[in-house]
């Protein structure tokens, strides 16, 4: 097994994160209120079978069910795992088990996580009860883990109306994935060329086209591209369009160009911003040249060469 | 009902990361392989559908670009599946049984070193009341582990030698990521080991179907698909008995496993196969899918080694259908079952029975 990475690539942390925002229904929306009011809620099925967590439709029947009970914060491990090295966003910091728990009353099996000193406390059938969150916010979280008890089955559900001052509609959870990217083996020649400020493409052994940037492929023979091509720095503008606005973290004033450029011996466009000429001017044609920055890994924008424009026969399969 | 084979099969070296390939320069040497098996091309090809899920590396919209690699031009009929490509190809499958298609391109890729396998799995979870727990995808297998020790169906001991007839039984595919004595190891999540849990592994896979007469001219000895069904069970996990896989064998009555096939004599109960690739990740699911699919000591199982060998995922169910249809191929079956799994603790299963003619 090879698990240390090859040290002629390319890599760098990509970061993906967004906050999902979901809404609720109607039955979903009681459960987590109840657990920010320290009440667990079930949904009674047609059959009578109080399932914990609740559910909007019976998933053995898909008919719509909305009998609420309150069932209790005691019950019992139905199967366990011990987890000896918790990961980042997992509930608890220290080892612990995962659980399945029958909470008294239910039918079915709420998944969380038990607070035990260590994998012998824990056992099928033990007896827990929820240790609830300092600050409850409507989510199941509330639930901040379970903990070990000795009380006794305390029986049956009771109905509930599942009616709450101020309800939860809405739940936001954030997630986040941590990567460590590496781009392949044409990306990287083709950004490891950029920095010493030249433009390389990969020229398709069939369809002689020259890709740039180069994935590797050419995506109409659907064959390897490998013989490195040199194009630009100079090309033409093929089409373009002006931006009206303005993007966050961006410190780009508006309205600016951004256009399609080929590159000299390109047969791709690719795309980049238009500089160093007012914006009502850019036209197709145009003959542009990349302006790098101090320590800038690619062009920062193109600006007019001041050759004549390009004949658009010249350009108008590179559209 | 339309006939369809799979008459084609190829899979990368399964490696635990290939930093310097982007996923269509991991994927295009199987594609390339398949075609020059048949001698087909690109613009042969009647349809086309592939399996991956973009969050494994993070790379959005990854699957526009794998197709890069098949040459999609002039503009080719084609479909993706955020799912291992055994669904895929069962999309493929059902294509050619319209009659609207008569080859089909499947293919599948997972480069699942980029990131943490077990937190990206936790985002397909119940986005209300579980993911935001993030119980990984070992910690799950494991809950389902303890289960099955509870009921008696299995032991530790018995896990290890799941493990280890898998791994030996891999020492014979030069694709496999890991073969050989490999150590039970300390526990990842009790009571899973490090030895009862697949490898991280980037890999691709793919096969082409075929219909009729046309799987006749492209292969030897097609691998006939005499039926295949897909069946999913509740999402939580609380509702479940993870000590069985009702869905797995629903999805194996239907297709036909169970049925005695054509000029064979013998008793029903037991499905008649030689062989049966099973896509269990975890040893535990292995004893879950044999006693789910009443499979005898008889059946030769993984004999490629399974994903215990080489988990590229998105694309190790399909391997499963692959393996069992190249063991027809060469004659090494005759008549085999091949599994796929999708979700936590086999919450979703495809099965399919292939059969080669004598
Ligand atoms: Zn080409």
């Amino acid at each position: 097994m090879t698990a240390a990475p090859s040290p002629d690539v390319l890599r760098a942390p990509l970061v993906v994160e967004f906050p999902f925002t979901r809404s609720l229904g109607p039955v979903q929306s009681a459960f987590l209120t109840g657990l920010r009011e320290r009440t667990v809620l079930g949904v009674k099925t047609a059959g009578g079978g109080v399932l914990v967590p609740p559910v909007e439709y019976d998933p053995v029947t898909a008919e719509e069910i909305r009998d609420l009970v309150e069932v209790a914060p005691t019950g019992t491990v139905t199967t366990w795992a011990w987890n000896p090295a918790p990961r980042r966003d997992q509930p608890l910091r220290t080892p612990f088990a995962w659980v399945l728990v029958k909470l008294d009353g239910a039918a079915t099996a709420l998944l969380h996580v038990l607070d035990a000193p260590g994998p012998d406390a824990v056992r099928t059938g033990m007896r827990v009860r929820i240790r609830w969150a300092a600050e409850p916010t409507g989510a199941i979280t509330d639930i901040a883990c379970f903990e070990p008890c000795e009380r006794e089955d305390s029986g049956a559900a009771a109905p509930h109306d599942g009616r709450f001052a101020d309800p939860v509609t809405g739940i936001t959870t954030p997630a986040r994935l941590d990567y460590t990217y590496s781009p392949g083996r044409a990306p990287t020649d083709y950004i490891n060329a950029l920095a010493e400020r030249r433009t390389v493409g990969e020229r398709c052994p069939s369809c002689r086209k020259v890709y740039v940037p180069p994935r590797g492929a050419c995506p109409t023979c659907g064959i390897a591209t490998a013989e490195r091509v040199e194009v630009g720095p100079r090309g033409t503008v093929t089409t373009f369009c002006i931006v009206n606005l303005k993007a966050r973290n961006l410190d780009i004033e508006v309205p600016y160009v951004y256009a399609h450029i080929a590159l000299d011996g390109a047969d791709l466009a690719l795309h980049g911003r238009i500089g160093g000429i007012p914006y009502d001017q850019v036209r197709m044609g145009l003959r542009v040249e990349p302006v790098w920055t101090e320590g800038g890994r690619y062009p920062d924008h193109y600006r007019p060469t001041g050759e004549p424009d390009a004949d658009y026969d010249a350009y108008k399969e590179l559209i | 009902m339309r006939e369809i084979a799979i008459v084609a099969f190829a899979q990368t070296g399964h490696r635990r990361r290939t930093d310097e390939l982007s996923e269509v320069e991991m994927l295009m040497p199987v594609l390339h392989d398949v075609l020059g098996q048949t001698g087909l091309k690109t613009s042969d090809i009647g349809f086309t559908c592939s399996g991956s899920s973009d969050y494994l590396a993070g790379r959005a919209f990854s699957f526009t670009m794998a197709l890069d690699g098949v040459g999609a031009w002039p503009p080719i009929s084609e479909s993706h599946v955020e799912m291992d490509g055994a669904w895929a190809l069962y999309e493929a499958w059902v294509k050619l049984l319209t009659g609207e298609a008569d080859t089909a391109l499947v293919y599948a890729y997972g480069k699942t070193s980029p990131g943490e396998i077990r937190d990206v799995l936790t985002r397909q979870l119940d986005p209300y009341y579980v993911a935001p727990l993030w119980p990984d995808s070992v910690s799950l297998a494991a809950l389902q582990a303890q289960a099955l020790i509870d009921a008696g169906d299995t032991d530790e001991p018995a896990l290890a030698a799941v493990a280890a007839r898998s791994r030996t039984a891999a020492a014979a595919n030069p694709h496999a990521q890991l073969s050989g004595p490999v150590p039970a190891g300390d526990y990842l999540v009790q009571p899973l080991r490090t030895g009862d849990c697949p490898p991280v592994t980037d890999g691709a896979a793919a096969v082409i179907l075929a219909a009729g007469d046309t799987a006749r001219g492209l292969c030897a000895r097609p691998a006939w698909i005499r039926g295949m069904d897909h069946r999913i069970e509740a999402h939580s996990l609380g509702v479940r008995d993870l000590t069985d896989s009702p869905s797995a064998r629903q999805a194996a009555e239907r297709a036909g496993a169970f049925e005695i096939p054509h000029g064979l004599k013998g008793m029903g109960g037991a499905p008649f196969v030689d062989t049966a690739e099973l896509h269990a990740p975890f040893t535990s699911q292995e004893v879950v899918l044999r006693k789910a699919l009443r499979l005898g000591d008889d059946v030769n199982v993984n004999p490629s080694g399974g994903a215990l060998a080489a988990n590229p995922v998105m694309a190790a169910g399909l391997i499963r259908i692959g393996e069992a249809a190249a063991r027809i191929h060469r004659g090494a079956s005759d008549r085999a079952l091949a599994h796929a799994t999708s979700g936590p603790c086999l919450q979703q299963n495809l099965v399919a029975v292939l059969e080669g003619e004598s």
